[in-house]
């Protein structure tokens, strides 16, 4: 049993200084200090996920489940936090919403993330989705006194909160079709037994309460609002790790219920189907975007498309080329939401056409733009290349050679919007009515940031190999 | 008439679905958010029931999750709720279309 908590380290550290956080932002009220805390926790958490054993454990009477898996996925969310938090405080400033309970609550998010991708069981499942979810709506309105942020909070709210029921209720069929919530218990229940209807409608159910909080087409409509609305830092966090938790919690129940699936050809149908359409309308509505927070909006959707593909693959390449995918695109994700923020001052600077000739005034922000623009694309040498080629050449090997012909047909796509953020950064003439000063203290991390995928473009093997070691260790 | 599984299961169906077409239907936020409270409770009726055809205490643990769940969401929806109408003086999801394209 005290076994156990070893194992669980990474989550336990987060569970407590999540509490910690509170306490130390109730009694001192200081932002910044809470700020610290918060980096100093995600830190933690981070070296955790390093120091404890990579082997495959039950624990907690098989609640959670441990293991590289679990370290790999709870590092990618701590990363994702620490990130968020350093780059947000001197933007929530400018726009008076610097409460200190944007970090315990961004530390809570990741808390249920890590449950999420840990559970050994369905309740915990359910428990980490709603965590992570209750605490993305309060980001989502965070800007309490602006209309555009509580519109993008009750949207999300309302539409999350339905998703939920439909997962609620897709768990409700499952128990009641295999006579248990543990995940191991389900499995080897139908090694002996063929699943029922039942289990099968209980099945999609699930499926559509994650491929909601994925944003995958058709269940996408909430997004674009939310990441629009919402204060750009809030966005920064929503559009990668609540996605990344949910592609963590989809991976599980793919390798869990892999002999029953295998039987079965329509639910991979039925995946490459949401795959391809979000490949191709995500990328479709983002070429008609002038705003540049609903411009990523749209691609974060087409991205969620090609991890799809990963997933619809469902080998271990397929899977681990997922695993892959989501860590390089948090960091260009937020690299590129980061300078958004760095730039953008009370809901102005938005438009694309606002950064026209920005290289000529903001040298480096403009060239930071581009590296994660080029990332995004997928453009070698850049990392995005790399997550792209992994899921794409997995789905090869899986002889699914339409549905790469499909991502790659909407990839060629997808460069003209990214293309133009730069092209109008870098050849168009200054436009003299709009002034703007780069929050500078951020350029250090964004440069991180940048450099990181270029590092992670040209070595991408150690990371390659992490991740199909932990795919094969599940 | 002895009651059965499948007589839980419906009502539980029967209670989901009104919640689900309420959703979709009605404009008021509130009342939304009751649909999908309805929606939840029909769900906890369904764990129940399995619960006890199956003999099996889970489903009623997972009930109780679900309540907490639920007052959570509760709390931080009605938040959101109260936010919006100090904003725009109504919680008409008609009226709150600012976002779109």
């Amino acid at each position: 049993m005290l076994q156990d908590f070893y194992y669980a380290l990474p989550i336990m550290l987060a569970s407590l200084w999540s509490v910690g956080l509170i306490l130390i932002e109730a009694l001192a009220e200081k932002a910044s200090l809470t700020k610290i805390a918060a980096q100093l926790g995600f830190i933690l958490v981070l070296v955790f996920c390093f120091v404890v054993p990579n082997e495959s454990h039950a624990v907690f009477y098989g609640m959670l489940k441990t293991g590289l898996f679990t370290n790999y996925t709870a590092g990618v969310f701590s990363l994702t936090g620490l990130l968020v938090v350093s780059i947000s405080s001197e933007y929530l400033n400018d726009e008076d919403i610097h409460y200190g309970e944007f970090y315990p609550i961004v530390f809570l998010s990741v808390v249920g993330m890590m449950l999420m991708a840990s559970s050994g069981n369905l309740t915990i499942l359910f428990i980490g989705l709603e965590l992570m979810s209750i605490a993305l709506y309060v980001l989502a309105g965070l800007n309490r006194k602006l209309d555009r942020s509580n519109e993008a909070a009750i949207k999300y709210f309302l539409l999350g909160a339905f998703a939920s029921g439909f997962f609620l209720y897709g768990i409700a069929f499952i128990y009641g079709d295999a006579g248990s919530l543990s995940l191991i218990k389900i499995s080897s229940f139908y090694e002996s037994h063929e699943p029922s209807g039942m289990f099968w409608i209980g099945l999609i159910l699930v499926l559509i309460g994650l491929l909601f909080k994925i944003a995958a087409v058709p269940f996408h409509q909430w997004a674009p609002d939310a990441y629009e609305g919402a204060p750009t830092a809030s966005t920064a966090f929503m559009s990668t790790s609540a996605k990344i938790a949910s592609f963590s919690a989809l991976i599980i129940i793919i390798l869990t219920f892999a002999s029953i699936l295998a039987k079965t050809e329509s639910f991979t149908n039925v995946l490459a189907i949401v795959a391809v359409l979000s490949m191709i309308l995500g990328n479709l509505y983002a070429l008609g975007q002038d705003n540049i927070k609903r411009m990523l909006a749209y691609s974060s959707i087409a991205h969620g498309g090609y991890m799809l593909v990963g997933i619809v693959a469902a080998n271990a390449s397929g899977l681990s080329g997922v695993l892959f995918y989501t860590l390089i695109y948090s960091i260009t994700t937020i690299g590129a939401f980061g300078l958004i923020l760095s730039l953008e001052r009370k809901q102005s600077f938005l438009d694309i056409n606002d950064y026209r000739g920005l290289f000529k005034t903001h040298p480096l922000p403009a060239t930071l733009i581009a590296v994660f623009m080029f990332s995004l694309i997928g453009l070698p040498p850049l990392g995005g290349f790399i997550g792209k080629y992994l899921v794409f050449s997995a789905a090869i090997e899986a002889d699914l050679t339409w549905l790469v012909v499909v991502g790659v047909l909407a990839s060629l796509l997808s460069v003209f919007y990214y293309l133009r953020v730069v092209l109008v950064m870098f050849l168009e003439h200054p436009n003299d009515n709009v002034q703007v000063t780069e929050i500078a203290s951020l350029n250090t991390v964004l440069l991180i940031l940048a450099l990181l995928t270029l590092v992670l473009g040209f070595y991408p093997s150690p990371l390659i190999n992490i991740a199909q070691k932990a795919i094969a260790m599940f | 008439m002895e009651i059965h599984l499948t007589h839980y299961l419906a009502l539980s169906a029967f209670m989901f679905t009104s919640g689900v077409v309420g959703v979709l239907i009605r404009k008021n936020a509130i009342v939304v958010f009751m649909c999908i409270e309805l929606m939840l409770n029909a769900v906890n009726l369904s764990f129940v029931a399995f619960s006890h055809y199956l003999q099996n205490i889970e489903g009623q643990m997972m009930v109780f999750f679900v309540m907490t769940v639920a007052a959570a969401e509760a709390a931080v929806g009605l938040a959101i709720v109260i936010s919006l109408f100090r904003n725009k003086q109504t919680i008409n999801l008609n009226q709150i279309n600012l976002l779109k394209g």
